[in-house]
C-alpha cells in the first residue's frame, strides 16, 4: 500500500491554494521545516511570518490578520500549538470566531524521539472544550490536503491535527471531505470502531486479526472530532455488540469522550484505546512506544474479545 | 483652536464614563479616566474612521489593549454614533451590546481584548495585514502600565521591530496603579529604555495635556521603518477626585453622592 507523509501533503496543499488565494498567509514558531510551512515561505515570503520562538504572539498577530481578511495558517508542533497559546486561541480567536487556522503537527506520540515535551496527548480535549473551535484529525496524506481545502472554504477557527509520520493511503480522490462527517472504512456487524488518524491504520489491522476469529469489525474514520457526526455515530452504535474508539490521544477528553458524550444517553457499551492519562517519552522506534502505550491493533482486537 | 476644543470633548467623553458606570454598579473608573484624553484625541482628532462606513477597509484600527478601560472606548463609540447613547447605562447588563470587556460584536470595536497583553499583538496582525493589502491605515494600541508585567507583550514589542511596522503606534496609559496597589510594587525596568533597545521610535509627554497628545500622535506620522510608542504619563482616576492615584478605584462602585462628586470633578478638570 502506497504511504505518504501527511505534513509534507500539507505543506504542499497549503502552498497550492495558497497559489489560488491570495489571502492564505501562514506562520510558524521557527518549526516550518518540520511544519512543513516553508513550501509557502520559499514561494510567497511576504505571505509568510517567521515569528520567532513566541507562540503566543503568533496567534493573536495571526487574529489581527484575520481582522483584515487574511486566511492565516499558524504553524506549530501540535503541543506547543495548542498548550503554549492556550489563552490567546480561546481569548483572540474563538471567542471572536475568527477565521485562523490552527496546525498541529507532529501530533500524538509521532515526534517519538524527543519525548514527552514534544508530544501532544491533550491536544484535542483543549481544543474541543473551547465554543467556536472545529477539530479536524485527518487519517492520511489524501484526506489531509481535503482537509486544508475544507478549511479554507469554511470561515471560523479550525484546530488541525497532522501526525509527523508517512502513513498508508486509505482514502481515495473521489471520496467527498466534508467538516463533521464520519466515513465508513469497512462494514462489520459485531462491534463498530471509531477511530481517528494513526488509529484508523491500526483499527484496520485489528479488523483482519479479528475475521480470523470470526469477530466482524466495522470501522469508522472521525476524522471531524468537532463537530461531531452525532446521528452517524449513533447509528453505527446502535446495531452492534459494542463499540471502541481508539485515538493516539489521551482517553481523557478526546475522540472516545467526545463519543462517549454524544452516546451518553444510550444504552451502548463503550470501550477506549488511547494513552491512559500518562505522559509520554523518548523511543527512537515509533512502534515500540505505540505498544508501550497501548496504541496497537492487538489492543482493540483484545477489546473487542471482551465484547463477545 | 483644536486642543480647546479636544479638552472640552474630554469632558463629555468623562461624563459618558461615569454615566456608564453609574451608581451603584461596579466599573473600571480608575484606567477609564486616566486613558480618556488620549481616547478623545484619537476619535476626535487624529483617527480617520466614520461611524456611517465601520467597514471602511482604510479606516484607522484602535485596539484598547486593556480591555477593562474600554469605558473610555464606549463612552467615544456613541459620541461618535456607533450606537446610541441610551446604551452606555446597559454596559454589562444582561443582552446589553456593550460587555464588560470589548468584543467585536460591538460597533466600532474591532478586537475582542480583556486577558492582557494581546491587544499590541492584534495590532501587529492588522498592520501587517494594512502593509499586505498597501493599504494607508494606521494602527493604534493601548497598553496598560501594569499589563507590561505580561511575556507576550514582549513578545509583541520584538515581532514589530522585526516587520518595521510604521503603521502601529503604541501608547502606553502609564497611570502607576494597578487592580491592587501601586505599579513599584513590582520593577517593571526601564520601560523607555527597552523599547528604544527594541527598535521602536519613543515618545514621552503628559498623558493629560491634549496638546502634547497631538504633537506626539502627529510625531508618529513622521517615523518610517519602525514602529513608534508614546509613553504617556498619566494619573488613574484622573479628574475624580477621590479616585486619583488609588488602586481602590481600578474597579469600584460609586455611591449617588460620590456620582455627583464625580460630575462635579470633571467639569472642573485642571
Amino acid at each position: 500500500m502506497k504511504t505518504e507523509c501527511l505534513r509534507e501533503a500539507y505543506g504542499r496543499e497549503l502552498l497550492k491554494l495558497a497559489r489560488r488565494n491570495k489571502n492564505i498567509v501562514a506562520l510558524d514558531a521557527d518549526l516550518s521545516g518540520s511544519t512543513m510551512s516553508c513550501y509557502l515561505g520559499e514561494e510567497y515570503p511576504e505571505r509568510f511570518f517567521e515569528m520567532g520562538i513566541a507562540e503566543q504572539n503568533m496567534v493573536t498577530t495571526a487574529a489581527g490578520l484575520s481582522l483584515t481578511g487574511k486566511i492565516p495558517f499558524v504553524n506549530s508542533f501540535a503541543v506547543f500549538a495548542t498548550g503554549r497559546p492556550y489563552d490567546q486561541i480561546r481569548q483572540g480567536v474563538a471567542l471572536p470566531n475568527l477565521n485562523v487556522k490552527i496546525v498541529g503537527s507532529s501530533s500524538g506520540l509521532s515526534d517519538s524521539g524527543d519525548g514527552a515535551t514534544h508530544q501532544s496527548i491533550e491536544d484535542i480535549s483543549i481544543m474541543r472544550s473551547i465554543p467556536n473551535m472545529t477539530v479536524i484529525s485527518p487519517v492520511d496524506a489524501l484526506e489531509t490536503k481535503k482537509a486544508v481545502k475544507a478549511m479554507v472554504e469554511y470561515n471560523g477557527p479550525v484546530y488541525l491535527r497532522i501526525s509527523r509520520t508517512e502513513l498508508p493511503i486509505i482514502t481515495s480522490e473521489e471520496e467527498p471531505f466534508e467538516i463533521g462527517k464520519v466515513s465508513k472504512i469497512a462494514d462489520g456487524k459485531d462491534i463498530t470502531i471509531f477511530a481517528t488518524g494513526l488509529m484508523v491504520h491500526k483499527a484496520l489491522e485489528a479488523r483482519e486479526k479479528l475475521a480470523k476469529v470470526d469477530i466482524s469489525a466495522r470501522i469508522i474514520n472521525v476524522s471531524t472530532i468537532k463537530p461531531l457526526d452525532v446521528e452517524k455515530i449513533k447509528e453505527y452504535a446502535s446495531d452492534v455488540k459494542g463499540i471502541i474508539t481508539a485515538e493516539e490521544h489521551s482517553v481523557i477528553g478526546g475522540l472516545g469522550g467526545a463519543i462517549s458524550e454524544a452516546l451518553s444517553d444510550e444504552l451502548i457499551r463503550i470501550k477506549m484505546v488511547g494513552v491512559q492519562d500518562k505522559f509520554g517519552q523518548s523511543a527512537c522506534d515509533y512502534e515500540k512506544l505505540l505498544e508501550h502505550y497501548g496504541l496497537t491493533a492487538d489492543q482493540i482486537v483484545k477489546k473487542a474479545k471482551e465484547y463477545m | 483652536n483644536k486642543v480647546e476644543e479636544l479638552r472640552k470633548k474630554a469632558i463629555v467623553i468623562r461624563g459618558n464614563i461615569l454615566e456608564t458606570i453609574g451608581v451603584d454598579k461596579k466599573g473600571h473608573v480608575g484606567g477609564s479616566m486616566s486613558s480618556a484624553d488620549i481616547v478623545t484625541a484619537l476619535y476626535f482628532y487624529k483617527m480617520n474612521h466614520d461611524s456611517k462606513n465601520p467597514d471602511n477597509p482604510d479606516r484607522d484600527r484602535f485596539i484598547f489593549s486593556k480591555g477593562h478601560s474600554v469605558l473610555a472606548q464606549y463612552a467615544a463609540l456613541a459620541e461618535c454614533g456607533y450606537f446610541s447613547k441610551k446604551e452606555l447605562k446597559k454596559t454589562k447588563t444582561f443582552g446589553s451590546i456593550l460587555q464588560g470587556h470589548p468584543e467585536i460584536r460591538t460597533p466600532g470595536i474591532e478586537a475582542n481584548t480583556g486577558s492582557l497583553g494581546q491587544g499590541l499583538s492584534l495590532g501587529l496582525g492588522i498592520a501587517l495585514g494594512g502593509k499586505l493589502d498597501k493599504r494607508d491605515y494606521n494602527v493604534y494600541v493601548i497598553l496598560g502600565d501594569g499589563e507590561l508585567a505580561e511575556g507576550q507583550v514582549w513578545e509583541a514589542i520584538t515581532a514589530a521591530n522585526n516587520f518595521k511596522v510604521d503603521n502601529l503606534v503604541a501608547i502606553l496609559d502609564s497611570n502607576k496603579v494597578q487592580a491592587t496597589g501601586p505599579i513599584d510594587r513590582y520593577d517593571l525596568g526601564d520601560i523607555k529604555g527597552k523599547f528604544k533597545a527594541s527598535g521602536w521610535k519613543v515618545f514621552e509627554i503628559d498623558g493629560h495635556n491634549m496638546a502634547e497628545i497631538v504633537e506626539a500622535l502627529d510625531a508618529t506620522d513622521t517615523i518610517k521603518g519602525k514602529p513608534s510608542v508614546i509613553i504617556a504619563n498619566t494619573v488613574k482616576g484622573k479628574g475624580v477626585s477621590f479616585a486619583e492615584n488609588k488602586a481602590s478605584y481600578h474597579n469600584a462602585k460609586l455611591t449617588e453622592v460620590q456620582y455627583n462628586q464625580a460630575k462635579k470633578d470633571i467639569a472642573n478638570i485642571g
